[in-house]
C-alpha cells in the first residue's frame, strides 16, 4: 500500500469528465513527475486531489497514508500533511505573508498555536534561504508578486509546512532560469524519506533540476504510460505522438 | 459558489444586550416646549441655553425627515420617546451606584481612577447623562478640559458660548434641529494652544433605558498647533423595539492643529428578522479653520439596525487636509447609508476617502461621499477609494459619489470596486489548513486593513475582534 494512492480516480466539472480513471502511487522519499499534454486534465488532478469544491469525484477513490481523503475537506488534507504548490497562487490583499504563514502553521500545531519567536526564526531562515528579502514578509500575500516572487513564496510554504506529500502544479511555468534555480534549491533541501513528490509539469526543464525516480504520462485524463527517469529522454526526442502510438498500441 | 447562509444565532452573541436594573428619573413621553425647558432645567442650565434650546426646537417643527437615503424604515413618532433618562442619584457626594459600577466593569470600561485605562482619559454617558470622566486632574495640569457637556456648559459657558452649533447650526438638518433642542449628554474637549493631549481622550456611550432616546453632543476644540486623538464607543441592551440614537459632533481645528476622531459603532443592531435595534441618526463635522490644520475621521460601524451619517469637513485653513476612513458592516436586515463630504474652501487643501463596505445577509450598504471644490480652492486635490464586499447573495451594495467642482484645476480621482469573498481565495487559504471560518475572516481582515491601521492600536485590535464576531456564522 503506497502513501499516496489514487486509485480509478473519474472527475468531472459540471457534465464534463475530465479524469478517466486515473492510477498513480506516490511514497515518502520518492520523486514523481507527471506529464502531459494541453488539456490532458493534469491541473485538474492537482485541484481534485486537493479538494475543490468544483470538482466532484464520480468514481475512484484517493487515499493518503491508507485513508480514503474524499469526505475530508481541503483544510483536513493540509492539516493531515499533504500540500498544493498552486500554479497561480490567488492575491489576499492586505493580509501580510507573517500573518498569513502564523495562521496556517497555527492550524497544524496540536495547541492550535505556534510560538511565535521560532516560528518566526524558521520563517527568516526559510526565506533567507530562498533569497528573499526578509521585508518582504509584511508584503500582502501574492499582492502584486511577479511570477517569480510567487513561486517562492510556494516553496517557502512548503518548507515551514513539512507536508508528507507535496503535488506541485507547473511550478517552472513562467520562471527565468534564476528563479527555477531558487524554486529547484528549495524543493531540494525538502527532498527526503519523509516527503513525497509529485511533480506535475510540462517541459522537462524542471526535471534537470529535480530529478525524479520515476515519470507518468497523463493523456486524456489517464496515466497512459510511466516509467524511469530514462522515459524523459525518449519524451524529449519523440514527443507526445509517440506517446500516443504506444498507448494505442498497448490498450 | 460555496453555500453561503446568514446565521441567526448571530445576533445573540451581541454580548451588550443586557439591561441594568437601576433606579431611573425619567421624563414623559413626547417633546414640547416645556420638555425642552425641562431638560435644560434638569441640567441646571444658564438661561442663553434654554433659548437656544428653544430656537432649535422652533426651528426643527418646521423641518422635514430627509428621505434621500437610501434607507427603509416606519415612521417615527417623536411623541412616542421619553427625551430624558437618568440614574437617580441619591447622594452627590457618593461613590457611583454599584449596578452602575457594575454594569461598566461589564462592558470592559473601568471607571474608578485605580483601574482606569493608563493611556486613556474616558467619559462615560449612560442614557442622558455623563456618569463619571477619568484622568481629569492629569489633564488640566496641561490646561485641556475634557468633561460632559454639561459641566462644560457650567463652568466654561464662555467657551461653549464661542464654538457650540458654529459647525453644525442647529437648522443644518432635521436630525440636528432635534439634537440642538434636546441633547443630553456628550463630551467636551478643549486643547489650547500648543498643547499635544498625551491621552487618549475616550467616550464611551451606553443607551440602557427603554423608549428613550439619546441625544449625544460632542464638541471638540483644537487650538494652534495643539493635537487630540479622540475615541468613541457605543452600545445598547437588545431590545425588540427601536430606538433613536441622534447625535451631533463638531470638531474645531485652529491654526496647525491635528484631531484624530475614532469611533468604534456597536449599537443593538435587532434581531435577525429585522426586529429592534438603535436608529442611528448622525451629524458630524469638522471645521478646519486654520491653516495647515487636518482633522481625520476614523469610523467602524459594525452596530445599528440603521445608519445615517457622514463625517465631513470643511477645509477653510490654507493647506488644511480631512481624512475619512470608514468601515461599515452590515448583516441580516440593517441598512447603512454613511459616507463624508469634503468641502474644499481654502487654498491647497487635500482630502482622502477610504471607505470599505461589507454587507452580509439581506442587508443594505450604501456609500454617499460629496466631493465640493469651491471657487477660490486653488489647489485642492481629493483622492477617493470605495471599495464594497458582499458576502452572499441576498445582499446590496451601493456607491453614491457626488463630485461639484467649481475649480478647473482640482484634482478629484475616484476609484471603486466590488467584489466578493472569492472561492479561489477559500480555496487556497483552505488548502493551507485555514478553517472556512478564519480563511473569510482573514480576507475581510485584509479587505479592511487600510482603515484599520489609522486607529489607536489597542482599539484596532478591539475592532479586528469585534468584526470576527460579527461575521461569525455569517459565512460558512
Amino acid at each position: 500500500m503506497a502513501d499516496l494512492e489514487i486509485i480509478n480516480l473519474h472527475a468531472s466539472i459540471g457534465d464534463k469528465e475530465i479524469l478517466k480513471g486515473v492510477n498513480l502511487e506516490v511514497n515518502k522519499g520518492e520523486v514523481h513527475a507527471l506529464m502531459g499534454p494541453n488539456g490532458s486534465g493534469k491541473s485538474t488532478l492537482s485541484s481534485v486531489i486537493m479538494g475543490h469544491p468544483d470538482y466532484e469525484v464520480t468514481e475512484g477513490d484517493i487515499r493518503y497514508m491508507g485513508e480514503s481523503v474524499l469526505e475530508m475537506d481541503p483544510e483536513e488534507r493540509a492539516v493531515a500533511g499533504m500540500f498544493l504548490c498552486f500554479q497561480y497562487p490567488v492575491a489576499i490583499p492586505g493580509v501580510s505573508i507573517s500573518s498569513f504563514l502564523k495562521k496556517a502553521m497555527d492550524a497544524r500545531h496540536p495547541e492550535g498555536k505556534a510560538p511565535a519567536a521560532p516560528f518566526l526564526k524558521e520563517m527568516r531562515e526559510n526565506m533567507a534561504y530562498l533569497e528573499m528579502d526578509p521585508a518582504f514578509a509584511n508584503r500582502g500575500l501574492n499582492e502584486g508578486f511577479s511570477g517569480g516572487e510567487k513561486k517562492r513564496m510556494e516553496i517557502l510554504q512548503m518548507m515551514m509546512y513539512k507536508p508528507g506529500m507535496a503535488i506541485m502544479d507547473e511550478t517552472d511555468s513562467g520562471l527565468d532560469i534564476d528563479a527555477l534555480r531558487i524554486v529547484s534549491k528549495g524543493v531540494n533541501k525538502l527532498k527526503g524519506p519523509d516527503l513525497g513528490l509529485l511533480i506535475i509539469t510540462h517541459y522537462e526543464r524542471i526535471l534537470t533540476y529535480i530529478h525524479p525516480d520515476h515519470l507518468h504520462i497523463l493523456m486524456d485524463g489517464r496515466v497512459v504510460m510511466s516509467g524511469g527517469p530514462e522515459l524523459v529522454k525518449q519524451l524529449e526526442d519523440k514527443g507526445y505522438d509517440w506517446v500516443r502510438d504506444q498507448a494505442a498500441a498497448t490498450v | 459558489m460555496p453555500d453561503f447562509e446568514t446565521d441567526s444565532n448571530l445576533v445573540q452573541d451581541y454580548k451588550y444586550g443586557f439591561v441594568t436594573d437601576i433606579e431611573q428619573e425619567t421624563l414623559p413621553k413626547g417633546l414640547n416646549e416645556d420638555i425642552v425647558r425641562a431638560i435644560s432645567a434638569k441640567k441646571e442650565e444658564p438661561e442663553w441655553m434654554c433659548e437656544w434650546r428653544l430656537k432649535a426646537y422652533r426651528r426643527w417643527l418646521k423641518m422635514k425627515e430627509p428621505t434621500w437615503a437610501y434607507l427603509d424604515y416606519p415612521q417615527i413618532d417623536y411623541q412616542d420617546i421619553h427625551y430624558y433618562a437618568a440614574p437617580k442619584v441619591q447622594d452627590p457626594d457618593a461613590e457611583m451606584d454599584p449596578e452602575l459600577a457594575a454594569t461598566f466593569e461589564k462592558l470592559g470600561i473601568p471607571l474608578n481612577e485605580r483601574e482606569a485605562l493608563a493611556g486613556v482619559a474616558m467619559d462615560v454617558v449612560f442614557d442622558s447623562v455623563s456618569v463619571g470622566t477619568t484622568h481629569q486632574e492629569m489633564l488640566e495640569e496641561q490646561g485641556i478640559i475634557f468633561c460632559s457637556i454639561s459641566e462644560a456648559i457650567k463652568k466654561h459657558p464662555e467657551l461653549v458660548k464661542q464654538y457650540l452649533g458654529t459647525v453644525v447650526p442647529p437648522g443644518d438638518n432635521f436630525f440636528a434641529a432635534l439634537n440642538s433642542a434636546v441633547f443630553t449628554d456628550g463630551s467636551f474637549c478643549f486643547i489650547p494652544k500648543g498643547v499635544r493631549c498625551p491621552v487618549e481622550l475616550s467616550t464611551y456611550f451606553r443607551i440602557n433605558a427603554a423608549d428613550t432616546g439619546q441625544f449625544e453632543r460632542t464638541l471638540i476644540i483644537c487650538e494652534d498647533e495643539a493635537y487630540c486623538s479622540y475615541l468613541e464607543g457605543c452600545t445598547a441592551p437588545s431590545r425588540d423595539t427601536n430606538q433613536l440614537h441622534a447625535a451631533v459632533v463638531e470638531i474645531v481645528a485652529l491654526n496647525n492643529a491635528e484631531v484624530k476622531y475614532s469611533t468604534v459603532q456597536n449599537w443593538y443592531a435587532g434581531d435577525a428578522e429585522g426586529k429592534g435595534g438603535i436608529y442611528n441618526f448622525v451629524t458630524k463635522r469638522g471645521h478646519c479653520r486654520g491653516v495647515n490644520s487636518k482633522i481625520s475621521w476614523t469610523q467602524v460601524e459594525v452596530g445599528a439596525a440603521i445608519t445615517w451619517k457622514y463625517p465631513s469637513c470643511v477645509l477653510e485653513g490654507d493647506g488644511s487636509s480631512g481624512e475619512f476612513y470608514s468601515v461599515a458592516f452590515t448583516n441580516n436586515k440593517m441598512q447603512a447609508d454613511t459616507g463624508t463630504k469634503m468641502i474644499h474652501v481654502g487654498k491647497n487643501t487635500t482630502s482622502t476617502i477610504v471607505s470599505k463596505g461589507i454587507s452580509a445577509g439581506e442587508s443594505a450598504n450604501n456609500y454617499r461621499g460629496l466631493v465640493q471644490v469651491m471657487e477660490g480652492a486653488t489647489g485642492a486635490r481629493n483622492h477617493s477609494a470605495c471599495d464594497s464586499l458582499l458576502i452572499g447573495r441576498d445582499c446590496s451594495a451601493n456607491t453614491f459619489p457626488y463630485i461639484e467642482s467649481d475649480d478647473s484645476g482640482a484634482v478629484i480621482a475616484h476609484e471603486a470596486t466590488t467584489s466578493t469573498i472569492s472561492e479561489e481565495q477559500l480555496f487556497y487559504l483552505k488548502s493551507r489548513g485555514i478553517s472556512e471560518e478564519d480563511a473569510a475572516s482573514m480576507v475581510v481582515r485584509g479587505f479592511c486593513k487600510d482603515v484599520f491601521k489609522q486607529l489607536p492600536l489597542e482599539f484596532s485590535v478591539e475592532a479586528v475582534k469585534l468584526l470576527e464576531i460579527k461575521l461569525e456564522g455569517s459565512i460558512g
